[in-house]
């Protein structure tokens, strides 16, 4: 984009700097127009499932209910209860909106369409995400209040729980990727089902990290069956308790970008983000960011689809299969696959040093899929079986 | 080296973000004032509790669950912080690497095995 403002007359750096700010908006502005209507789809998905009609009210179809919510809202007061720390308890919807914002900041939408293309992206993810822990427990504290205090206890050990095998199912995908940028880990997926699918999650060894990611994404955004942040038997609204107004729909906005960001994950991470889900030549014609965004759309469906079926879990058993099912299980598939990864990729005898990436994984974002091969770009090669020219790049 | 002008863009998405949601916490705010609709009273000001006046201190004990599981999570949140480099420089460090990496795990694994068998991680 900086070169079409550069284009357009004007110095490099303030090309870029307006290019950087339209990209920002055309981040953040249909993020929040994709919650309001992710959030009117949900209720349409539960109403379905449950046999009535949802909204259909406002507007056709009742699309436009999300927004008539956020107008009355807007309009309504807001209330500070007088036992309540003031600054912190506005400071966390703040907190809260912001990072879940700012998390899509990294999100590849197609090859090189992405804001900022850091090597470390999916580390830059896990360490944002892990943040929303500090709105929750913020927004309980500084309420001073019984039932909002006992739920940002529970939402802050939930969270911090499935952040753990979040983290080491990241770690199993960055050993087959070989590397934390988004669009490296994406075009790493190419050809990976028996060159046929493009997706992490046909590998029989990624596969089960697939399910728990699936799962503790779940967990993780407190979304049912494990919203036991917010029973409402037990915990009248949860943190948001003595929230009103917008600083309450602050959290309920912030979630509902958490949730689509969980569904992003589950699609690059799993299932090649932008790329087309069979490696078959005109499928590419298809731009990249349609098939991310159908890729999040299922994921959100089938988020909607839980919620309105599966019921909720108990607060011990939700613990356990954090600490005692996926923990285990994820720390194994991690050392299963750097050992599987050892043996096939890394080892070449007595060749040395042996394995050297044969292609760049990302040139600027450039989709790299020359000759369309069957092995993915990643496929090691030991020193020895390499034309002289990339062996220099070895040393 | 790292270009650090990657980041920028990150920062200026944060700072844009951060105003973005200040302005959708304060502006309600003078919004009711204007309005009308901003009119405290006692009784709305007060925490809730089913229409209770509240018994005690809500900032009071909690279970000591909670904080076994904060410090769990530091140790695992700072074990996969030493895996996460090693996992893109599986091809530098060699079997080595690896080696030393599952002797690493072993230990920590025995040091969950003591937690699981404690109880730390058992509820209610």
């Amino acid at each position: 984009m900086t070169e079409t403002f550069q284009d357009w007359g004007m110095t490099y750096e303030w090309a870029w700097g307006l290019a950087t700010l339209a990209g920002v908006l055309l981040i953040a502005l249909p993020l929040m127009l994709a919650v309001a209507m992710i959030i009117y789809m949900d209720r349409k998905v539960w109403a379905a499932i449950a046999l009535r009609r949802g909204p259909n009210v406002v507007g056709p179809f009742g699309l436009a209910q999300s927004f008539a919510d956020g107008l009355k809202v807007f309009l309504q007061e807001t209330i500070i209860p007088s036992a309540a720390n003031k600054g912190l308890f506005l400071l966390a919807p703040i907190l809260t909106f912001t990072v879940a914002l700012a998390a899509w900041a990294v999100i590849p939408f197609n090859s090189g369409a992405v804001l900022a293309d850091i090597n470390v992206g999916l580390l830059y993810i896990f360490a944002i995400s892990s943040l929303g822990v500090y709105g929750v427990v913020i927004s309980g504290w500084a309420s001073n209040s019984k039932y909002p205090f006992f739920s940002a206890m529970r939402a802050a050990a939930q969270m911090i729980s499935y952040e753990v095998s979040i983290g080491f199912v990241i770690i199993c995908v960055v050993l087959y990727a070989g590397t934390f940028n988004m669009n490296g880990i994406i075009v790493g997926q190419i050809g990976h089902g028996l060159g046929v699918f493009n997706g992490y999650a046909f590998n029989l060894l990624l596969f089960p990290m697939w399910v728990v990611f699936l799962i503790s994404s779940l967990a993780e955004t407190a979304r049912a069956p494990f919203d036991l942040t917010e029973a409402e038997s037990e915990l009248v609204a949860g943190y948001q308790t003595e929230y009103s107004s917008m600083s309450f729909a602050l959290f309920w906005l912030g979630e509902y970008a958490n949730v689509l960001l969980m569904c992003a994950l589950n699609a690059i991470l799993f299932f090649g983000g932008w790329l087309p889900p069979i490696n078959w030549e005109p499928l590419y014609a298809v731009p990249g960011f349609i098939w991310l965004f159908a890729k999040i759309f299922l994921f959100f469906f089938i988020f909607s689809w839980i919620k309105a079926t599966v019921p909720r879990f108990r607060y011990d058993q939700l613990m356990r299969l954090g600490w005692k099912v996926f923990l285990p299980m994820s720390l194994l598939f991690v050392v299963l696959i750097s050992g599987w990864l050892m043996l096939t990729r890394y080892d070449c005898g007595d060749a040395g040093r042996v394995y050297v990436s044969t292609v760049p994984v990302t040139e600027a974002g450039v989709l790299y899929r020359d000759g369309q091969s069957a092995a993915n770009l990643w496929d090691g090669r030991c020193v020895d079986d390499l034309p002289a020219v990339e062996r220099e790049f070895v040393s | 080296m790292v270009d650090l002008s990657q980041y920028l863009p990150i920062l200026i998405f944060l700072g844009i973000a951060l105003a973005l949601s200040c302005l959708f916490v304060f502006l309600p705010m003078g919004v009711s004032r204007l309005t009308g609709s901003h009119n405290p009273t006692a009784e709305k000001l007060s925490e809730y509790e089913c229409g209770f006046p509240a018994f005690e201190d809500p900032r009071s004990q909690f279970d000591v669950n909670f904080y076994l599981i904060a410090i769990l999570f530091i140790i695992f949140d700072l074990e996969a912080a030493f895996l996460f480099p090693w996992a893109v420089s599986l091809d530098l460090t060699g079997w080595p690497g690896w080696i030393t990496m599952m002797i690493f795990l072993f230990e920590l694994i025995v040091g969950f095995a003591y937690a699981w068998k404690k109880g730390a991680l058992e509820w209610e």
